[in-house]
């Protein structure tokens, strides 16, 4: 039952690393043109030359 | 629960606000834009403001049609952004900022707290199962130890992401009124504090399981619901912000400037460009026009105005540019006189109780009295505070309005999103209840039945030499009539060239004088001819040889508009047809289209009073309209649609917004709104028998918080995947 000790922990920790990422996500504006972003996937301008704000 | 939902949501925004302001300052211009429908048309906007020197960056927002623009030098301004967007196509407009700083964020600030909800759930969850599981085998200290790690985990989730509910249940107490939010407050707060206080003595009724799960829930629930409102909401600024124009005065010296409409005093002239609005009411100086004033009076034909003529705001100047000099500044106008009359029969349709709000009034007392019922049933059998506690604890989370707060946002995000695959823009969050209420539609005529342009009557019987002549000459104005005249020779297949020579003068006609000859197009005096009396609207072509066709218009009449009254009367439908038009034109429009009941020549306030006649006869009426006229009109009926090619200001005043040439999607709207409120009621229905069956055992303290959690859970996905059923539901509108 010691393995308890260092499980629950990791439980945690993995569960609270996915709602950092979400946060992170909603933070960042991933979730704020969801139509858009669609469509930019198949724009030809590669990432290193579109420096929009 | 409109009033539960405003407090909180306010709170939240005003931080996040501040904080916004200082990460970017007054740095960034937000703008609506329309005509975005792909990537090529995002990448086209952020170029073209990019191009504009000062712009550091762009953003385009294609779910929102708006863009961001970040500006680096204090000179740029909104006015040179939309000039910029508009020599690439796009119409673009300021948006009213007090409209939008309430929406910007609302649905962030919940998703957050769905996340924090998210994560306790399912990690508490987790170690429930452990303990479920191990029922019997496992030591109590291990029991123990799972029980505090919860405790850790949900008290700081419930205390962050039940706020909104705390808030606003908070808010209503103090008012003297109970919401909705009061049992969930409370079945949330009893079952934490309860579970605190059993983990703390080491017993095994601990639930923090169910208080979670269920705020998860109720937190989706509100997410949806809020979804819908800022979608409506939004779309509305952006018309909104669509309305309100710059224009272009000259001052003493002649010289030109941009300035936006409002800030025009009486006094100023106003230069307005060839296919420009008039941005406020005036009298022209120089220059005499042929001005479409169809969005306030409904009438297709042009009025021609001559010098020291008053012409209106939001009227269009069809002739080449002219100075006005204004009369009345942009408060004082004839639109916004629309716009007053408009607010004012706003007002009574935003005394509408939704349905959830009616449901809760009645749902909310009653759940409480049963919880207080229960604890006091139970303390009086001397079983203890802690059984009664319990128990009453199970009664709320069983009646926890999951169906309430839930499943009828899902409803209404499914049937909007449905009716925006369909091409129908809803706009009010409760649009759809009042639509499905409706039992008689009033249509006006021009643009809404008709599709308000005119169109060549037999274009077949005129000669095709004499169209190409006629044709080419239209082709350099923007009379509607001249249009009409090259579209019809275009849909002949006869090739139009443009000629550079047409004299156009505003009020007649057009000419072109070449080789000694001259050819006219225009009204009969233009041409020299004496026009029969037969009421035919139309204008005359006089060709080199002095010959003369007359080329008459007439309205279009939408394709499918007979259908649609056929098949609305079949549903029992009532229909009427108000238009300011005259009345042999109505007439022949509503005998076309089966209409038994019009009037013609009704001014804006004449429809606004056919409705409040209709309204107090007890009908509801769906207002269908287009026009400047119709606004008033739209903002009183019970529930409003609108075309595309609406007035803006009517398509802000109608509850959603339809494309295309036909009028069926009235019928759709309609079928998916009554189709909407049938889901509502299913869901309530399914509810209400679950409480009816597991309430008396909760009271009878047969069902644990445990049983209650999952019972509660299995309600909840059964009245969401009912509500989901309607996107793909097969629906028509029946009797």
């Amino acid at each position: 039952m010691t393995a308890l000790a260092w499980l629950i922990p990791c439980a945690l920790a993995l569960g609270g690393l996915g709602l950092a990422a979400f946060l992170w996500a909603l933070n960042s504006g991933q979730f704020e043109d969801l139509e858009g972003a669609g469509w930019r996937a198949l724009e030809d301008v590669s990432p290193s030359e579109d420096k929009r704000g | 629960m409109a009033q539960a939902l405003s407090a909180p949501a306010a709170d939240e925004i005003a931080a996040r606000d501040a904080a916004k302001l200082n990460e970017r300052s007054a740095q960034t211009i937000t703008l609506a834009v329309e005509g975005m429908h792909c990537g090529g048309c995002l990448r086209k906007v952020e170029t073209a403001l990019m191009n504009v020197p000062g712009v550091a960056g762009a953003r385009a927002n294609l779910s929102a049609r708006r863009v961001t623009a970040l500006v680096k030098g204090a000179d740029v301004n909104s006015v040179a952004l939309i000039e910029a967007l508009g020599n690439v196509g796009f119409k673009a407009a300021d948006l009213p900022i007090d409209r939008i700083k309430p929406l910007e964020g609302a649905d962030d600030a919940l998703l957050r707290r769905i996340g924090v909800a998210g994560f306790a759930a399912m990690n508490i969850m987790l170690l429930s199962v452990s303990v479920w599981a191990g029922h019997g085998d496992m030591s109590p200290s291990m029991q123990s130890l799972f029980h505090w790690v919860s405790a850790l985990i949900a008290l700081p989730a419930v205390a962050y992401a039940g706020q909104p509910f705390f808030r606003s249940a908070l808010d209503a107490l103090k008012a003297g009124r109970v919401n909705m939010d009061v049992p969930i407050s409370l079945g949330v707060c009893l079952a934490t504090a309860m579970s605190f206080y059993q983990t703390m003595r080491g017993t095994e009724h601990v639930f923090f399981d169910a208080a979670v799960t269920l705020l998860l829930f109720l937190l989706i629930g509100r997410y949806l619901d809020q979804a819908v409102r800022v979608k409506a909401a939004s779309a509305a600024a952006n018309l909104l912000g669509l309305r309100g124009g710059a224009a272009t005065i000259v001052d003493a010296e002649g010289k030109t400037s941009r300035v936006a409409a409002h800030k025009i005093v009486p006094g100023m002239r106003v230069l307005t460009a060839s296919g420009e609005r008039f941005a406020v009411d005036g009298r022209l100086v120089e220059g005499a026009a042929d001005v479409d004033e169809s969005l306030i009076t409904g009438e297709t034909t042009p009025r021609a105005v001559s010098q020291g003529g008053r012409v209106y705001a939001g009227t269009v100047n069809l002739s080449g540019p002219v100075l006005s000099e204004a009369t009345a500044t942009d408060q004082n106008t004839l639109l916004a006189e629309i716009s007053r009359l408009m607010l004012a029969a706003e007002q009574a349709r935003g005394r509408y109780v939704r349905l959830a709000d009616r449901a809760a009034r009645m749902y909310a007392p009653a759940v409480h009295a049963l919880g207080l019922i229960t604890f006091v049933g139970w303390m009086l059998a001397g079983q203890g505070w802690e059984m009664a506690l319990t128990a009453a604890i199970a009664v709320l989370i069983i009646t926890c309005p999951c169906a309430l707060a839930l499943a009828v946002p899902a409803v209404q995000v499914a049937a909007s999103s449905r009716l925006f695959g369909m091409g129908t823009l809803l706009k009010a969050a409760d649009g759809l209840e009042r639509l499905a209420e409706t039992d008689t539609v009033v249509f006006d005529k021009t643009g809404t039945v008709t599709l308000g342009e005119p169109q060549l009557v037999d274009p077949d019987a005129i000669d095709k030499a004499v169209l190409a002549r006629a044709a080419a000459l239209a082709s350099v104005s923007r009379h509607p009539y001249a249009r009409a005249v090259v579209r019809a020779a275009q849909a002949s297949g006869l090739s139009v060239a443009a000629l550079s020579d047409v004299r156009e003068v505003a009020g007649f006609g057009l000419e072109r004088v070449s080789n000694g000859t001259s050819e006219r197009l225009g009204s009969a005096a233009w041409v020299g001819f004496t026009a029969p009396a037969d009421g035919r609207s139309g204008v005359y072509y006089r060709a080199a040889d002095g010959s003369i066709t007359l080329l008459a218009f007439e309205d279009r009449i939408r394709p499918d508009a007979k259908e649609v009254m056929e098949t609305l009367k079949a549903a029992g439908y009532r229909i009427e047809m108000l238009s300011g038009d005259q009345k042999p034109v109505v007439e022949a429009v509503a005998s076309a289209c089966g209409i038994d009941t019009w009037t013609a020549a009704a001014s804006p306030a004449d429809k606004i009073h056919r409705l409040e006649t209709l309204a107090a006869e007890g009908r509801k009426v769906l207002m269908v309209g287009d026009g400047l006229n119709d606004a008033p009109a739209l903002a009183a009926g019970h529930a409003s649609l609108s075309p595309t090619t609406a007035a803006d200001v009517s398509q802000v005043a109608a509850d959603g917004v339809f494309q295309g040439e036909r009028l069926a999607p009235i019928l759709e709207a309609i079928a998916v709104a009554r189709a909407t409120r049938r889901m509502s009621l299913q869901n309530f229905a399914i509810a209400i028998g679950y409480n009816a069956l597991f309430v008396p055992l909760a009271m009878a303290g047969y069902v644990t918080p445990l049983i209650a959690a999952i019972a509660m859970s299995a309600s909840s996905i059964a009245v969401t995947v009912n509500a989901v059923r309607l996107r793909t539901m097969k629906l028509e509108l029946a009797p």
